[in-house]
């Protein structure tokens, strides 16, 4: 690592962490440098969760070091408390409260941080100051949620699936507000099982499985390490069966041919030559098509090529 | 953007806005927003003391229905004030005998007798049967031998409703105490509020003594209501010094909170918590003498009756109130509170889980 130590915001080595007989965190190390918005991408049950918490000094590691703005949480709990912002999983804050009164309640356990209107305004829930909890949208609790953590003017913030359950526009909403917050030069870790919002949002990405990394870096170089640029594919109402892959294979810049329910993909390099020859190769075959789809590889893709399992996978 | 510059503009924190105020203001706010708990709270026990109070109020004695056969026997008996005779053939004096309209029926026996039938195991029977038998053998011409008198007893501090003001007092430091401290809490662990807040810098002590404090300024309105109602209503005295009546009050609400802090440290469900809040109440409702003197119970289950935190606040208030005793007569009631609180108060925060 290039960068010294002391420049990091958050810093894991070896963590550990079993509940009964499930382990949920591996001996996970992780760099987290500041001013970066670090995503942990993984399917539900990877430990991301389990992570998140450990550095935010809710939950005890079985074995291993944090170290989060180069302080511990056994030896400064308190001025990391101050100098932290959190959002967690599935809080539902007091519902007879206004969205007002919250900010000012969250605000008050802070020595700094911006006035309550102005928080309300960095979300936009100006409208909605004087609203009950219990009476915003999904959308709407999420945003109060996130300026919850805001209120104490965080050198770091934590986010736990900020954007789960949320319709796409309250998403989009959402996002903007966290690169609000990263152009001003905070540091970010969030945690998300969408690859879209890890490719949006995320600086850096590990991508991890049953506790562990199984890749780590920018959104592009993750992509680009699995060698493939695009995606192809195709199904021929029911005689997809019948198709000769081993031809498709041998296709120029087709690397690999996969069956999956009833439709073939094919993992291809340059999809200009690629479409136009297997166009050909079909009619010559015979297989009448009825779908043809392409798209660039993302982080799922990597995801799979990686596990061989979807992210959402259940 | 501009926005975004705000976030690091960054000022010190009014005084205004000291933590413990603001979770403080929150109990009040998250109270006085949910209706059916100022109900519970504040209307049911008035509600619950008049509606009593009503009920058991002083009315002049009740005056027994009974039925003769012959009128010179409704004569005889009509003498008795006490008495209302009704004059009615045999047969039909028997149907309203166990129809129950009357308690009572005096016949004509054999030999110049009289006979009375009644239900034996029905107290106005017996008590008919013996106002009946004094008029008829007053008429017959019988002299009592020793004269009596009688000193009626209709004082305040010697009816129901000065038996129950303090018992419904009790009871309510009791419901409140453990309802409104217990419930907020487990609500909050279950929604994961209370892991979000101590995510924040919020000193931890602050969010229990929130409840503290909310509490004990609920204490006034809460206990000066119901004893208003009492007082004004009913003329139920107020015999001890105020300011121990209000310590009384104080140590068993403290008590009843630090119970329900006990019973909320560890429950993760709304369910779980009830029915742990209804296993400690309701064996208090029943034996701790609310609506009936908890001497009654044997005297093998007294001490468990009297180790009770109810017992001993309600205990306390009666002595104070109706026997005007000092906060001295009572130490041993307040012992047993101050145990309670200190060993729940102890318990709790060992046991409570903050997630």
């Amino acid at each position: 690592m290039a960068e010294p130590l002391s420049k990091a915001a958050l810093r894991v080595r070896q963590l550990r962490k079993a509940y009964q007989d499930v382990v949920a965190v591996d001996g996970l190390d992780l760099e987290v440098r500041a001013g970066e918005c670090f995503g942990l991408l993984g399917p539900n049950g990877a430990g991301k969760t389990t992570t998140i918490e450990i550095c935010e000094g809710l939950t005890r590691a079985d074995a291993g070091e944090v170290e989060v703005l180069g302080l511990r949480w056994d030896a400064h709990a308190s001025e990391l408390r101050q100098r932290l912002g959190i959002q967690l999983q599935e809080t539902q804050l007091a519902e007879k409260l206004t969205v007002w009164e919250t900010l000012r309640l969250f605000r008050s356990f802070y020595h700094q941080g911006p006035e309550t209107a102005e928080v309300i305004a960095l979300v936009q829930l100006e409208e909605k100051q004087k609203s009950r909890v219990g009476n915003l949208s999904g959308g709407q609790k999420q945003r109060l949620a996130l300026a919850c953590a805001l209120v104490g003017d965080p050198d770091l913030l934590f986010l736990d699936e900020p954007t789960t359950g949320l319709d796409p526009q309250a998403r989009r909403q959402l996002w903007e507000l966290i690169e609000r917050f990263q152009e001003a030069g905070r540091t970010i870790v969030l945690t998300t099982h969408y690859m879209d919002e890890a490719e949006r949002l995320c600086d850096r990405v590990a991508i991890m499985d049953h506790g562990k990394t199984i890749a780590l870096g920018t959104p592009r170089e993750l992509i680009a390490s699995i060698g493939v640029e695009h995606l192809v594919e195709f199904s021929s109402d029911g005689a997809a069966g019948s198709v000769d892959t081993g031809a498709l294979g041998r296709i120029d810049g087709v690397r690999e041919v996969r069956r999956e329910n009833g439709s073939v993909q094919m993992q291809v390099t340059e999809l200009h030559r690629a479409v136009p020859a297997l166009l050909e190769e079909l009619g010559r075959q015979g297989v009448p098509l009825t779908e043809l789809r392409t798209h660039s590889a993302t982080l799922e893709d990597v995801f799979v090529a990686l596990t061989g399992r979807h992210l959402r996978d259940e | 953007m501009s926005e975004a510059a705000a976030v690091s503009g960054t000022r010190a924190r009014p005084r205004a806005r000291h933590p413990l105020a603001q979770l403080t203001g929150t109990r009040f706010r998250e109270f006085l927003r949910e209706p059916e708990a100022l109900f519970w709270g504040f209307a049911f026990p008035i509600l619950l003391a008049i509606g009593l109070g009503i009920a058991f109020r002083n009315r002049p004695p009740d005056v027994l229905k009974i039925a003769a056969v012959t009128p010179e026997l409704a004569r005889s008996l009509a003498r008795e004030k006490l008495l209302a005779v009704e004059e009615l053939p045999a047969a039909a004096g028997a149907a309203e005998l166990r129809t129950g309209k009357v308690v009572l029926l005096a016949e004509p026996g054999p030999g110049g007798t009289v006979t009375y039938r009644y239900d034996d195991t029905n107290p106005d029977g017996r008590t008919a049967r013996r106002l009946a038998d004094d008029a008829v053998q007053r008429a017959a011409g019988r002299a009592d031998p020793v004269g009596a008198r009688d000193e009626l007893l209709r004082e305040p501090g010697s009816r129901y409703i000065d038996f129950l003001v303090p018992g419904l007092l009790g009871m309510g430091l009791m419901g409140n105490g453990i309802w409104l401290t217990g419930f907020p809490i487990v609500d909050a662990r279950r929604k994961k509020l209370l892991k979000r807040l101590v995510a924040t810098p919020m000193p931890r002590p602050y969010y229990l003594l929130s409840f503290l404090l909310f509490r004990l300024s609920l204490l006034g309105v809460e206990v000066g209501l119901l004893l208003g109602a009492g007082v004004f209503l009913f003329g139920v005295p107020v015999r001890g010094r105020f300011l121990d009546f209000a310590a009384i009050c104080v140590l068993g609400s403290l008590a009843f909170n630090a119970l329900g802090l006990l019973i909320a440290s560890r429950a993760r469900t709304i369910e779980a918590a009830s029915g742990l809040m209804n296993l400690t109440m309701m064996p208090m409702w029943v034996l701790s003498g609310v609506f009936f003197s908890s001497q009654r119970f044997p005297d093998a289950v007294q001490p468990l009756v009297r180790a009770l935190p109810l017992t001993a606040t309600i205990d306390a208030l009666r002595m104070n109130m109706l026997q005007g005793a000092t906060l001295l007569q009572a130490a041993p009631q307040l012992a047993v509170m101050g145990a309670w609180l200190g060993l729940s108060f102890t318990l709790a925060l060992k046991l409570f889980r903050w997630r």
